[in-house]
């Protein structure tokens, strides 16, 4: 129940944010709107702290944010110097990262934060760790290092 | 001035489309061709709302936003798509080997 | 005039990340190394060039519609890619790599 009034929420949030005319008809409109997004979402069964982590919400999050920001302007910046290099200095692996996230939600948010930087890319996630395909051996040597895998495990440690 | 900030985004961004068509042209593998189509595709998303800022209308950004979902559905459709094919072929070659096997 | 000279910047940066990003779509070697490549231009590229518009359209409606694309775009581009190189994978596509591979016993 409490996913559900926070998912009216969110949802309704977009729909001002979208819409830009404020009278009262309209408004209503947005209600009833989201009322049946929200209805069809509790039929599909997906109101749950997995589709709707709302358990997330806190200090911890815009702070990884912040520190993953850093993260992709720095590697996009040495991706970019290897792209621009007359000689490519690309030495590509494949292999498997140990990921020590308990849930499946923090797995996801590990590989996709993995994804999302450039120069990793996560292939595959299974039961022990994710696959990863690195631009060059230093990417890999410096993600197994653990340091993005510590704080995905902070955040998702406060469930 | 603010324009020409704008302006020089969307050359940049049309650059890119060109360069990312060559690749889609060339693209020796399906999976090649798939990735510059979705890099063409966040392209656009960033021209569409580049432009709406040269022209002077906002609202385009409206037309950004649903195209960011499409490019993405898109993407994730045509790799479905392919991916089943890949498998029906692969049992077709199978059932047709078993076929002439067989005495 | 502080904020224009910080758009311009953000928007200079972010043009040329996009400019990396297609030219490493054009010189990297195999598909998984391109994906690299296309996700400097998808993240860095677009997340600058978007700081940039923000800059110019100040605080209102239209830099949170802003921020709803670049949200869009951060929680999608890596499940594509990731899809991608899965579907890759999957579909036998053997990653290239710099030294030579094991000869065939």
């Amino acid at each position: 129940m409490r996913h559900a009034l926070s998912l009216f929420v969110g949802l309704y949030g977009l729909w001002l944010v979208l819409s830009g005319h404020y009278t009262p008809f309209l408004l209503a409109m947005g209600a009833a709107c989201t009322v049946f997004a929200v209805a069809v979402a509790l039929r599909m069964d997906v109101v749950d702290h997995e589709g709707h982590p709302m358990h997330l919400v806190g200090y911890r999050i815009p702070l990884y944010w912040g520190w993953l920001t850093i993260q992709i302007v720095l590697s996009a910046l040495q991706v970019g110097r290897i792209v621009l290099s007359p000689r490519l200095r690309i030495d590509p692996v494949l292999e498997t990262v140990p990921a020590s996230q308990k849930s499946d939600l923090g797995r996801v948010i590990y590989a996709n934060s993995i994804t999302l930087t450039p120069g990793t890319l996560s292939t595959s996630v299974t039961a022990d760790g994710i696959e990863v395909h690195a631009l060059t051996r230093q990417g890999m040597d410096e993600l197994k290092q653990g340091g993005m895998d510590r704080r995905v495990t902070q955040v998702e440690g406060e469930s | 001035m603010t324009s020409l900030a704008a302006l020089a985004a969307v050359a940049a961004l049309v650059v890119t489309v060109f360069l990312a068509l060559i690749r889609a042209y060339l693209g020796p593998t399906v999976y090649d061709r798939v990735l510059a189509v979705n890099t063409i595709g966040t392209m656009t998303v960033l021209l569409i709302a580049g432009v709406g800022f040269l022209m002077g209308r906002p609202e385009f950004l409206d037309i950004a936003l649903v195209y960011a979902l499409i490019n993405f559905i898109g993407t994730v459709a045509v790799l479905r798509y392919i991916r089943r094919r890949r498998a029906r072929d692969a049992e077709d070659a199978e059932s047709a080997e078993s076929a002439e096997g067989a005495p | 005039m502080i904020v224009d000279i910080l758009s311009w910047i953000s928007i200079g940066i972010g043009a040329a990340f996009i400019l990396v990003g297609g030219l490493g779509l054009i010189r990297m070697p195999d598909v998984f190394t391109r994906v690299h490549a296309a996700s400097v231009a998808d993240t860095a590229g677009a997340g600058f060039i978007l700081l940039g518009f923000m800059f110019q359209a100040g605080l209102s409606l239209t830099t949170l519609k802003l921020v709803l694309i670049f949200v869009f775009l951060v929680f999608t581009a890596p499940t594509a890619s990731h899809a991608l190189a899965r579907a890759a994978l999957l579909g036998g596509l053997v990653p290239w790599s710099r030294k030579p591979r094991d000869p065939a016993p």
